[in-house]
């Protein structure tokens, strides 16, 4: 392994996961925990957020947008309750970096919340946690419990004067939720749907008051930058994209996880770390920040994963939801299936996103069968084009990411499922197990959880029983 | 039958929890189908009655939201993860194997028997965020992580047997009754169940603790 690799890594926020009950207030506080807020409480409230700024924090949830600046904008003189809400309802296919991180160090978060509050002049604050896991769920309550307990929460915490009540929130399945005005929508009790901006939500947010929304993972490295400093933290990363994040590799790699390291690590050095790609075979395309962010290929491996140089070679660096897939992956069938969820999870609201991403499921799902013609590839990017920009929020435009860019890197993909009369990849060779026939037990497969030999791990079902039967049109959406 | 009294009572409670009622409307929908299975037209109307809306209002926000269900689903809800990554990873072939041998299609629960204490119903899921450990099968919203088609079929059998059986980092499954109590608000006992992490979660962190006592051994 080269030093420059694991030099990169920067474990802050995934520092605690390994030790003893790290979830409990009693691991977190022998670690140091809860310190950080003394630390802010020291200061003013506009300190606060000048040492987030100064930091260069930006946003974790995909966007990236300065912390610190949208702090900046709630108003000063409302006569309106400022809060606080995060987003915790991690579900943009790939990312899975908030989830783990709750489920190891709920402790992180609630520090974190209880700062940002503070420093925005909330003395109300939600956590958003999509309601799909359930054991996050309980170790964030629990957590909130503890910290109310110990006096880090509720009133005059810490003998500051200040208060604070914070309420763990779980959704009821809806990816739109994550999208922050949809969120607040949701978190008042209606359906999950985008409101127009303006007014933004800092101006009329929750229950039409100043709020300020941030991703879990953003929340989370607040405590850091207060314990360490701001020049501590800007002095990692790259010039415009300061600090660490935390990097998820899935899929078609030796050891898939999560590796927390400085931004502008490479995706080269992420799968050097991982252990390489599966064995035998070689990268074919990955997304480098989820499924609504335009996919890479090899030619992208030293990309710096920083904002401003994703965004460069053409994509988004999102949430750093890195899915690696090998050369056994049909691309039509990866983008297919994320299409379908686009479609299924489309809320409604809009005309281009919710007729448009009906089009491009019904358009792809005949390429991929092997039924059309070449020009259904102008006609998908046409589409495409009457979404993107189109739409009422960023779902939307996230569909069209895999359709434009695989189209772009992978055309005569297209043209063979035309060629060839269907798909000519074989779905079982992508499968976790299809390696393990015939290698020893054990032997490299470091990283898959205990008991999950490879024993009865030989392929049972034939491929084609393999495919998903429910993608008639209608089925899918049952809103 | 009307929701009864004890329910009515935790869903006003839960209503007091915010500065205005109706942001309890989710987790007070959760609480309905934990007391009665599913989301009743009766649980409707509590929440209606309680929050002062209409029950077309209720109505209108439990059909927006995918973890609301109108029929009941099994004592164990099987979620099978068929989003891209997951799906490439073995997880469509998990989910064709799940149908064949319950005999159910998607979005359908087993029938009781005396053979089988316990009804299991299958439903293919999107992204839960757990990539890292793929193919990935939820149990009543608990991770079973890094599935085959065989330790899936086991796990169902065990599940519809009464055989006791663990999230792969997590606690005991419970029912998705009780899962859904905690969805409410309600704390159950087991929250220090499980590791803080699994071993794809420490990956990167791994490694640097080695590479610093590699250092550490240099100086």
């Amino acid at each position: 392994m080269s030093e420059r690799a694991s030099e990169k890594l920067m474990p802050v926020l995934t520092a605690s996961w390994a030790d003893d009950r790290s979830w409990t207030l009693a691991a977190y506080e022998a670690r140091g925990g809860y310190a950080a807020l003394d630390t802010a409480f020291a200061m003013a409230p506009d300190d606060v957020v000048t040492l987030v700024k100064d930091a260069g924090l930006r946003g974790r949830g995909g966007a990236g947008f300065p912390t610190g600046m949208k702090w900046s904008f709630i108003p000063k003189d409302s006569p309106k309750p400022t809060y606080l809400v995060v987003n915790a309802d991690e579900s943009e296919p790939g990312t899975c970096k908030d989830i783990p991180l709750m489920m190891a160090s709920p402790h992180t978060l609630v520090e974190g919340v209880i700062i940002s509050a503070y420093a925005i002049g909330a003395e109300r604050a939600f956590i958003y946690v999509r309601g799909e896991v359930l054991h996050v769920v309980r170790r964030l309550r629990a957590a909130v419990r503890e910290a109310y307990a110990a006096g880090h929460l509720g009133t005059d915490i810490h003998g500051s004067g200040y208060d604070l009540e914070l309420v763990v929130h779980a959704g009821a399945g809806a990816y739109i939720c994550g999208e922050e005005t949809a969120l607040l929508d949701s978190l008042e009790g209606r359906r999950g749907q985008p409101r127009l901006r303006p007014p933004f939500p800092a101006v009329a947010g929750l229950y039409a008051s100043p709020t300020v929304i941030n991703n879990a993972e953003s929340i989370a490295t607040v405590p850091s930058i207060v314990a360490h400093g701001a020049e501590w933290f800007a002095a990692m990363g790259t010039e415009k994209s300061n600090g660490f994040g935390i990097f998820s590799l899935s899929g078609h790699v030796r050891r898939p996880g999560q590796y927390e390291a400085q931004l502008g690590i490479t995706l080269r050095e992420l799968i050097e770390l991982a252990g390489g790609v599966r064995e035998g075979h070689e990268l074919k395309f990955w997304t480098p920040g989820g499924s609504s962010t335009p996919l890479f290929t090899a030619e992208h491996l030293d990309v710096p994963l920083d904002f401003e140089s994703v965004a460069a070679a053409g994509s988004m660096l999102g949430t750093r939801a890195l899915q690696i897939f090998d050369d056994t992956v049909c691309v039509v069938r990866a983008v297919l299936r994320w299409t379908e969820f686009y479609k299924h999870e489309s809320c409604g609201k809009c005309t281009p996103c919710r007729e448009g991403t009906w089009w491009l499921v019904q358009t792809l799902a005949a390429l991929e069968k092997g039924q059309g013609s070449e020009a259904d590839l102008d006609l998908l990017l046409d589409q495409c084009d009457n979404i993107l920009g189109r739409s009422f929020c960023a779902l939307g435009d996230g569909a069209t990411s895999s359709i434009t860019s695989s189209i772009q890197y992978f055309r005569d993909e297209y043209v063979a499922h035309l060629t060839h009369g269907g798909c000519p990849f074989d779905p079982a060779a992508s499968t976790a197990w299809a390696d393990s026939v015939g290698r020893v037990a054990g032997g490299d497969s470091v990283g898959r959880v205990a008991g999950d030999d490879s024993v009865g791990r030989v392929a049972g079902t034939s491929a084609s029983e393999g495919r998903r039967i429910e993608t008639t049109p209608g089925q899918g959406g049952d809103r | 039958m009307a929701i009864d009294e004890t329910t009515y009572a935790e869903l006003e409670q839960i209503a007091a929890r915010y500065p205005q009622a109706r942001s309890g409307l989710l987790p007070m929908l959760h609480l309905v189908q934990s007391a009665e299975g599913r989301v009743t037209p009766e649980g409707i109307d509590a929440c209606a009655e309680i929050l002062g809306l209409t029950s077309a209002e209720v109505s209108g926000v439990a059909t927006f939201y995918t973890m609301y269900k109108r029929r009941p689903v099994g004592d164990y809800h099987v979620g099978v993860c068929t989003n891209t990554l997951c799906a490439v990873m073995g997880g469509d072939e998990i989910m064709a194997t799940l149908q064949q041998h319950l005999g159910i299609g998607n979005d359908e629960t087993t029938e009781d028997s005396p053979d089988h204490p316990h009804s299991v119903s299958l439903e293919h899921i999107e992204c839960n965020a757990a990539c890292d450990y793929a193919p990935v099968v939820m149990v009543n919203w608990e991770f079973v992580d890094n599935q085959t088609p065989q330790s899936a079929v086991e796990l169902v059998d065990d599940l519809r047997n009464g055989v006791e059986r663990h999230s792969t980092r997590g606690p005991r499954l419970c029912t998705w009754r009780e899962a859904e109590r905690v969805l409410a608000g309600f704390e159950d006992d087991l929250v220090d169940e499980g590791p803080a992490a699994g071993e794809p979660s420490l990956a990167g962190l791994r490694i640097a603790a080695q590479t610093s006592r590699e250092e550490s051994g240099r100086e």
